[in-house]
C-alpha cells in the first residue's frame, strides 16, 4: 500500500509541469544574447563623429566591429535603415534598485543608521527585480550609479548595469565612498533651524570629517605598514579613499560649501568627484581650476534661492561645462530615471548644446568613473550597451526601439506598459456583456 | 435699516467692480507665429491681433491699429496660455486639517501675490494655476484659480474672479492617516471615507430643507418662524449637491476613484473632476462617462504605496477611452515645464500634438469651468497667450514671452536675475534650499502630526 501510494504521488508530480503550462497563458520574453548584426544605422559614437550606414556587430557580450561592410555569418541580423544607434545612457547618481515605495520604510534601503557608515555597500541592497529597473531601461538608460545616502560618510556607491539577477552580474566596475559635505545651507521647506545652529550644526561637522579623515589615514598607513589593527570594517573601508583606491564622491551644492571643498580636499591623495554642485555656476571657475569632475543634477529643479534667475539649474551644466569642468549629468532619482534624457534635453537647450549633453550622459561619466575602456561610446572592444531609435532619444516623440545591455538584446516591456496593454481597451469595457 | 443695507450691498458691488477695473488688460499684434490654436488646428505664418485684453482677431496680414504694439513671431511657436489644474503656487497655508470635513474654508484668503513661484511658472508658460487646498481632508476648503498677473498686489487681482466656484476632496492614503491614524478619529480606512462624504451630505440636505420649510413658512403672513442656525460648512455642501461647486478629488486607486463617483450618482452630483487618479486608467469607461475627466501627473508614481501599481499611459489610457484629461503639476517645480510633461504623453501612448497640447489648455480650462473663456486661441477669448522657440512639445523648446490678458509679464529678453517683488526685512541674509526632489504642498500644513517621518520620508503627495 505503502508503495503504491508513493508511486500514484510520484506520477501525479510528473504531470504537474503539464498542468501548470496548461493553466497559464501568455509568454515571457526574456533578455537574450548572442550574435547580432544591427545594420546600416547612423551612428551617433559619441568619441568617432557620427557615422551614416554602418552597422555595429554584437557578440560575446561585446561591441566586436564598427564599420560599412561587415560580414558576419550566423548574426542574427537587425535591419536598421534609417535609424539610430547610441550608446547606452549612464546616469551618473540614483537610488535605483535601493527603494521600491519610498513612503514604505521598509522597502528603503539608501540610508543606514549612523553618521559614519562608509563599509555600507549599495551593491548589498541592489534589487535586481525592483519593478523600476525595466521601467527605466526602455528610456535607453543602460547603467546608473546607485548611491546610498544619510550621514556624513553614508556607504559606498556602486555602477550597475540595468540588465541581471545577482548584484555581481550588474556591477559594471566602479565604485566610490560617498561623503556628504556638511552643509551650511537648509534642507529643505521642513528646516527649520535658526541660521545659528545650521551654522553650529556645520561646523561641528566639518570638525567630525577632518578628524574620521585623520584617523583613515592613520589606518591606512600602519595597515601598510603591517600593524594589526582591531577589526574595524567602517575605519577599512574609509582608508580606502585616503589612498586613493577608491574615489570619493563628494556631494556639494551651495556655492560657499563647493568652495569649501575644494579646499578641504586640497593635499589629500583623494581622487574626488563632485556630486550635486546645485550651485556650481556661482564657482565653475574655481571647480574648473581645481580640475574637479562634476555628476550634477537634477537639471529640471528649482533655483537654489529666490533671487535667482529662473533658469539657473537648467543652465547649470552647460556653465560649469563652458569654465572648463568635465561634467556629466544625474537624475538624483529612484523610480523617474527614465527622465535622464530628457534633463540632458532641458541642459541642451539651456546653453550646454546637445553634443555635450550627450557627452554628460555617456563618455563623461564612463571617464569620471574610471570606466571608459568599457562603456560611454560606440566603439569596438567596448561593452554592447546600445539604444537604438527612430529619432533622438531626448525627444519624447521618439520611440527607443532596440536596448541592448552586455550584448543582451533586452525585452521592451514592463509592468507599465503591461497595464497599458490590459487597460487601453478593456474587457469588461462600461458595461458587462 | 433695509436700506441701509441695499446700500452697503450696492457699496460693495460698486467696489468689486471697482476692483476687476484694476486688472492691467493690453493690447498686442503678433505677427507671422505658427498658431497652435488647439480648438481650430495649427495655423502657418499666422497673426494674432488683441485688444484690450481679448483676442480680437486671428488671421494672415492683420495690421496693427495705432499704438498698439506689433511682436515678430517669424519661426516661432504661439500657443494658448498653459493652464494647471492642480497647483498650490502663491498660497500662504494649505491645509486646514482639523477635521474630516472643512468645506467652509477658502483658499482666495491666504492668496500671496508675492510667490515667486508665480513669475516661474510664467517663463514656463503657464499663466493659470488652480490653487487648491490640501489633501487632509476628505472634504477640504474651496479653491482658488489664479491669473499670474504678477506684480499686481492685491489678491484679488490675481484671482480670476470670474471662474466658478471649486472644492478639494481627497481619499485614500492622505485622509486616513491624518484623521485615523494621526488623530484616532473616522476616518481611518477607506469604507470611513464613503461614511463621511455620504453623512456629510445627508446632513447638508436636512440642513436645505430646514432652510426651505423656514422661508416655506416666513413668507406666510404674521409668521414668527425661527431661522435655522447658519453653517457655512453646511451651506457649501448643499450649494455642491445644487451644482454651484466644481469638485477637484484628489484620488489614485481605482476603488476610490469608483466609489465618489457612485456617490455622486446618489446625490445627482455631476460636476466631478478627479485629481493625480494614478489609478484612473483601470476605470477609465467610468470616468469618461460619469464626470468632467482626470487630471494626472505625466510620469509620478511609486512615491507612495496607493500609486505603486501606476503607469504613464494613464493619460493616454484616459483620453483613448473618452475622459477629458489633463496634465497637472501639484508641484512648484514641475509647474516650470508642463509642456514638457504634456509632451511625454507622446512617449507613452502615441498622442498626436493636439491631444497632448489639449492636457494643459482646453482640458484644464474645461475641468476648471472657464473654457469659453481661455484655453484655445479663438477670437473673443482672453488674451493668455505664450510664444516658444521651438515647438512646445520638442524637449528643446523655450519659452520666450508670456502674456496675461494681453499683457506681456515674461520676456526671455528682458528677464532680469531677481524678479522678487519683495524681500523680507526679516531675513538677514537670504536662504538657501538645497533642492531635494519633487515635494508636492498637498499635505503642507500637516507636519506637526508626522514630525518623525516627515524629516526621513518627504512623501506628501
Amino acid at each position: 500500500m505503502k508503495r503504491l501510494n508513493k508511486t500514484f504521488f510520484a506520477f501525479l508530480f510528473a504531470l504537474l509541469p503539464m498542468m501548470a503550462i496548461a493553466q497559464i497563458d501568455g509568454e515571457v520574453i526574456k533578455p537574450r544574447t548572442g550574435k547580432f548584426l544591427l545594420q546600416n544605422a547612423t551612428v551617433v559614437t559619441i568619441t568617432n563623429g557620427v557615422l551614416n550606414n554602418t552597422s555595429v556587430l554584437v557578440e560575446d557580450g561585446k561591441i566586436k566591429e564598427v564599420g560599412a561592410n561587415i560580414s558576419a555569418d550566423g548574426a542574427e541580423v537587425i535591419d536598421c535603415e534609417g535609424k539610430f544607434i547610441y550608446p547606452g545612457m549612464i546616469d551618473g547618481g540614483t537610488k535605483l534598485g535601493l527603494v521600491e515605495v519610498s513612503s514604505v520604510p521598509e522597502t528603503v534601503d539608501y540610508a543606514e543608521i549612523g553618521n559614519f557608515s562608509p563599509n555600507m555597500q549599495a551593491l548589498t541592497a541592489v534589487n535586481p527585480n525592483s519593478v523600476a529597473i525595466p521601467v527605466t531601461r526602455v528610456s535607453g538608460v543602460t547603467t546608473v550609479l546607485t548611491v546610498p545616502t544619510g550621514g556624513l560618510f553614508p556607504g559606498t556607491a556602486a555602477l550597475i548595469n540595468l540588465n541581471g539577477y545577482t548584484p555581481d552580474q550588474m556591477y559594471a566596475g566602479f565604485k566610490a565612498i560617498v561623503m556628504n559635505f556638511p552643509s551650511s545651507g537648509r534642507r529643505g521647506r521642513f528646516d527649520r533651524r535658526s541660521d545659528d545652529d545650521i551654522k553650529k550644526a556645520n561646523e561641528k561637522a566639518l570638525k567630525e570629517a577632518n578628524d574620521l579623515w585623520d584617523n583613515a589615514k592613520s589606518y591606512a598607513t600602519l595597515a601598510a605598514n603591517g600593524a594589526e589593527l582591531e577589526y574595524y570594517p567602517e575605519m577599512a573601508q574609509m582608508a580606502k579613499a585616503t589612498t586613493g583606491e577608491l574615489p570619493l564622491l563628494i556631494e556639494v551644492n551651495k556655492a560657499s560649501d563647493i568652495q569649501a571643498a575644494i579646499k578641504w580636499v586640497e593635499g589629500k591623495d583623494a581622487k574626488v568627484i563632485f556630486s550635486g554642485v546645485s550651485e556650481g555656476w556661482r564657482v565653475a571657475e574655481e571647480i574648473a581650476k581645481a580640475g574637479i569632475p562634476v555628476v550634477t543634477g537634477p537639471i529640471q529643479s528649482l533655483p537654489t534661492r529666490d533671487s535667482d534667475r529662473y533658469d539657473t539649474p537648467y543652465a547649470n551644466a552647460g556653465k560649469m561645462a563652458k569654465a572648463g569642468v568635465k561634467v556629466a549629468i544625474r537624475t538624483d532619482g529612484q523610480e523617474n530615471v527614465r527622465n535622464l534624457p530628457f534633463f540632458a534635453a532641458f541642459a541642451a537647450a539651456y546653453g550646454m548644446g546637445k553634443e555635450e549633453a550627450w557627452k554628460a550622459v555617456t563618455i563623461n561619466t564612463a571617464e569620471i568613473f574610471g570606466v571608459a575602456d568599457q562603456y560611454g561610446s560606440v566603439e569596438a572592444g567596448k561593452v554592447a550597451n546600445l539604444i537604438i531609435a527612430d529619432g533622438d532619444p531626448f525627444e519624447t516623440k521618439t520611440n527607443i526601439l532596440h536596448v541592448f545591455i552586455d550584448g543582451y538584446r533586452m525585452p521592451l516591456s514592463n509592468r507599465q506598459i503591461r497595464l497599458y496593454q490590459e487597460f487601453l481597451d478593456r474587457s469588461p469595457g462600461l458595461k458587462m456583456n | 435699516m433695509k436700506k441701509v443695507n441695499y446700500f452697503l450691498a450696492a457699496l460693495l458691488g460698486l467696489s468689486i467692480q471697482f476692483a476687476s477695473a484694476q486688472v492691467k488688460k493690453g493690447s498686442v499684434l503678433i505677427k507671422n507665429a505658427t498658431v497652435l490654436t488647439i480648438t481650430e488646428g495649427t495655423l502657418d505664418n499666422s497673426d494674432v491681433l488683441v485688444q484690450d485684453g481679448i483676442i480680437k482677431k486671428v488671421g494672415k496680414n492683420l495690421n496693427a491699429p495705432s499704438g498698439v504694439q506689433t511682436i515678430d513671431a517669424t519661426g516661432k511657436y504661439l500657443m494658448p496660455g498653459i493652464i494647471d489644474a492642480h497647483s498650490h503656487l502663491g498660497l500662504d497655508v494649505v491645509n486646514e486639517s482639523t477635521a474630516p470635513i472643512v468645506a467652509e474654508v477658502r483658499m482666495k484668503d491666504v492668496v500671496n501675490p508675492y510667490a515667486v513661484g508665480i513669475y516661474r511658472a510664467l517663463a514656463g508658460g503657464v499663466t493659470i494655476s488652480h490653487a487648491m487646498h490640501g489633501s487632509a481632508n476628505v472634504i477640504g476648503g474651496q479653491n482658488a484659480t489664479l491669473k499670474h498677473r504678477w506684480g499686481s498686489t492685491d489678491p484679488a487681482d490675481i484671482i480670476m474672479q470670474e471662474a466658478p466656484r471649486t472644492i478639494k476632496f481627497a481619499l485614500g492614503e492622505n485622509p486616513t492617516r491624518v484623521h485615523g491614524r494621526g488623530n484616532g478619529i473616522q476616518p481611518r480606512t477607506r469604507m470611513g471615507v464613503e461614511a463621511i462624504l455620504r453623512n456629510g451630505f445627508n446632513e447638508a440636505i436636512q440642513y436645505k430643507e430646514a432652510w426651505t420649510s423656514y422661508n416655506a413658512e416666513a413668507s406666510k403672513k404674521g409668521s414668527n418662524a425661527l431661522p435655522p442656525v447658519h453653517n457655512e460648512r453646511l451651506q457649501v455642501l448643499s450649494d455642491i449637491i445644487d451644482g454651484k461647486i466644481i469638485i477637484h478629488c484628489h484620488s489614485y486607486r481605482a476603488d476610490e476613484i469608483y466609489m465618489l463617483i457612485n456617490v455622486a450618482r446618489d446625490f445627482g452630483i455631476t460636476k466631478l473632476v478627479f485629481q493625480h487618479t494614478n489609478e484612473g486608467f483601470k476605470v477609465a469607461p467610468e470616468i469618461a462617462e460619469y464626470t468632467m475627466g482626470a487630471s494626472v501627473f505625466a510620469d509620478w508614481w511609486a512615491y507612495k504605496f496607493e500609486v505603486y501599481y501606476s503607469t504613464a499611459y494613464n493619460a493616454a489610457i484616459l483620453t483613448e477611452n473618452g475622459a477629458i484629461t489633463s496634465i497637472n503639476s501639484d508641484d512648484a517645480e514641475l509647474i516650470r515645464h508642463l509642456y514638457h510633461e504634456a509632451a511625454k504623453t507622446q512617449r507613452y501612448g502615441g498622442m498626436t500634438d493636439e491631444q497632448a497640447l489639449s492636457m494643459i489648455t482646453i482640458n484644464p480650462a474645461k475641468q476648471l469651468g472657464i473654457s469659453d473663456k481661455v484655453g484655445s486661441i479663438e477670437e473673443g477669448k482672453q488674451a493668455d497667450l505664450v510664444i516658444f522657440e521651438g515647438h512646445p512639445l520638442s524637449s528643446y523648446a523655450v519659452p520666450q514671452m508670456t502674456f496675461v490678458d494681453g499683457v506681456k509679464y515674461f520676456d526671455i529678453k528682458e528677464d532680469a536675475d531677481d524678479q522678487r517683488l519683495k524681500v523680507s526685512a526679516t531675513d538677514m541674509v537670504e536662504p538657501v534650499m538645497i533642492y531635494e526632489g519633487h515635494n508636492s504642498r498637498c499635505m503642507q500644513d500637516t507636519e506637526h502630526l508626522f514630525e518623525t517621518t516627515n524629516s526621513l520620508f518627504h512623501t506628501n503627495y
